[in-house]
């Protein structure tokens, strides 16, 4: 895998958020806060930490990536495009009649494991796989992205429960923990905190990150099991709607489209991260 | 010919357990995984020899059924073992999206169906799972009727590249003769040629069907017995051969009279314009009589007499 530098991922996080606001204009549908907000995790996940790319996909020691939170596929479908499973002009299709790329993850669009979309679904499912590396002694590692209010479902925990008792340290969990969730704050519709604790009850090793900072998401993604012989949960501390000012921490924005001129200041707005990153970029380079 | 009378083999489930065993020592990527269902799934002398191929996941059947998809997802050949009250209940929205959705092939297996567990009440039974399970795009379903057809269904799970349910009861079972002896998924199994009346049956009322049909063999009448094993594809020209071949149909299941076995065949037969004296005999749509299985299909006329009757009725 290429080895990109910390601002070379940031501007890449700049594109995805540029694209996928893009094809969300287009099709005028999507979850566009919660891709936002997840954003520089699949980031880093598909250019630094998961041995995945449309070579190896068919590959059974592959590292496989299940998105529990299927509704952000925005930010799925643009990374996998930069990642070369499809040109990324595919995702004009996004949402239409008769488009593989339909409003939740399916397995037609290449680079995908598992439909998901119904919530509480991607833990067990990847608890399965993990369990399957382990029997296999296989090296591969199972990541799964688990939205605040999806923790809600119970699944989640039956799932959770299982994993620490077949010690799956081959299985990371990462929360994208926007704290907002359709209906308000995740404290306030049904509170799941304490979080961590909760997990750690489980049997599980938790590791608190910014999930919106590249380096340290690198350095935490790159480090997993947290701890041997358990499951790793990244809460990964993010904003819902994370690089448009209009849009961060703002609930409304979890499947809002922008109007034609809320989207030409957010691409102002992306365009403007990307010229200062450019920037650095030079810097560092001369 | 006269009708002989059967004798009986074991549960399809100690057949099920039987078959498992000797597939699963000759492929290691067998795997059951129960849900704290390995005693009711006769499945603890497996878990004893092939200790590796067997995954516990205790009382969690949403977890049950996104594991075993996860698990078939990396190449495993999984069956997800569960008292089918449960598993088609609990665990559907598991069943729709990471297994039939996601087109892995796990095998779901529903021990102790239908009115299995009759006298434990509604909680316990599973009337509903053809109806659930019918309208989701790539599952397979069968029922089979005896224990020739649970090791069929079973050796064909193994390998298949499909969803497939599988449910079945935990009685002694009849063996039951077949015109054809080759089992194929898909495809009625003639049980007994005849051309007055046909029962079309699946699973566990396959037998009170065949009852039925020796009984009116003794009145005169020419009864034919399928086992319509298969519900999901379903074998519509068999349904057609019977609607010209014979003077009424009769299906039989123990599944809710709505969405079943029943309802299956009757739009085969109204969309083909096939038009014949027709009657559904299984679960009415009432608070289930609670009993032993034996005493519910009686109540309900799923027996030799009670089918009998029906026939005459329907052939007045």
């Amino acid at each position: 895998m290429k080895r990109f530098s910390d601002i070379e991922l940031m501007l890449k996080s700049v594109h995805y958020r540029k694209a996928l606001l893009k094809y969300i204009k287009i099709a005028k549908a999507g979850h566009t806060g919660g891709s936002l907000s997840s954003t520089d995790i699949l980031n880093v996940l598909y250019n630094d930490v998961l041995n995945v790319s449309p070579e190896n996909f068919g590959d059974p020691n592959r590292d496989r990536y299940v998105q529990s939170k299927g509704h952000s596929v925005e930010s799925l479908y643009v990374v996998l495009a930069d990642k070369g499973f499809y040109p990324e002009s595919d995702l004009e299709t996004l949402c239409r009649f008769k488009s593989k790329y339909v409003g939740h993850p399916t397995r037609k669009v290449n680079g995908i494991e598992f439909n998901t979309g119904g919530l509480g679904h991607g833990l067990p499912i990847s608890a399965g796989i993990a369990l399957a590396g382990k029997k296999d002694k296989a090296p591969y590692k199972v990541f799964t992205l688990l939205g605040d209010g999806e923790l809600a479902e119970g699944s989640n925990w039956e799932g959770a429960m299982m994993a620490a008792h077949y010690k799956l340290d081959n299985l990371t969990a990462i929360l994208d923990h926007n704290s907002l969730q359709i209906t308000g704050r995740n404290r306030d519709v049904c509170s799941p905190y304490p979080i961590d604790k909760k997990f750690e009850a489980f049997g599980w090793k938790v590791v608190i990150v910014d999930g919106n900072n590249i380096p340290e998401l690198r350095k935490v993604l790159n480090a997993t099991p947290a701890e041997e012989g358990k499951p790793t949960l990244v809460i990964a501390n993010t904003v819902k709607g994370k690089g448009v000012s209009y849009m961060e921490d703002v609930k409304k924005w979890h499947h809002g489209v922008p109007s034609d001129e809320e989207y030409k200041q957010a691409i102002a707005e992306l365009d403007s991260q990307e010229a200062e990153l450019k920037k650095q970029l030079e810097t560092v380079n001369s | 010919m006269s009708l002989k009378a059967l004798e009986l083999g074991k549960a399809n489930l100690e057949e099920f357990s039987a078959t498992m065993i000797e597939l699963a020592e000759k492929d290691s990527k067998i795997l059951a995984v129960t849900s704290d269902s390995r005693g009711s799934g006769k499945l603890v002398s497996y878990a004893e020899k092939l200790p590796e191929q067997i995954v516990e996941v205790g009382i969690a059947e949403q977890n049950l059924v996104g594991v075993a998809a996860g698990l078939a997802s990396t190449g495993k050949s999984v069956f997800a073992v569960s008292p089918a009250c449960f598993l088609a209940t609990r665990s559907l929205e598991q069943i729709k999206n990471d297994v039939a959705y996601s087109n892995y092939p796990v095998s779901l297996i529903g021990i102790s169906a239908g009115v299995s567990y009759g006298a434990l009440g509604t909680t316990h039974h599973s009337l509903h799972d053809i109806a659930a399970l019918r309208a989701m795009h790539n599952m397979q379903i069968v029922i089979p009727a005896d224990n020739f057809e649970t090791r069929e269904v079973i050796t064909y799970a193994a390998q298949s590249e499909k969803p497939i349910f599988i449910k079945f009861g935990k009685k002694n079972m009849p063996h039951l003769p077949r015109v054809n002896k080759k089992f194929e998924i898909g495809k009625a199994s003639v049980i007994c040629e005849g051309s007055d009346v046909a029962f079309i049956a699946c699973g566990e009322t396959v037998a009170p069907a065949y009852e039925a049909a020796r009984l009116l063999e003794e009145k005169g009448i020419s009864a034919e017995v399928v086992s319509m094993h298969t519900i999901s594809p379903l074998d519509e020209a068999a349904i057609l051969k019977l609607a010209s071949k014979c003077k009424a149909i009769i299906t039989v299941e123990e599944h809710s009279v709505h969405g079943g076995l029943g309802e299956a065949c009757a739009a085969v037969l109204l969309q083909n314009q096939a038009i014949v004296p027709f009657k559904i005999v299984g679960i009415p749509d009432e608070d289930t009589v609670p009993g032993s299985q034996g005493e519910i299909f009686d109540y309900y006329g799923i027996s030799g007499e009670g089918l009998t009757k029906t026939a005459l009725n329907l052939l007045k």
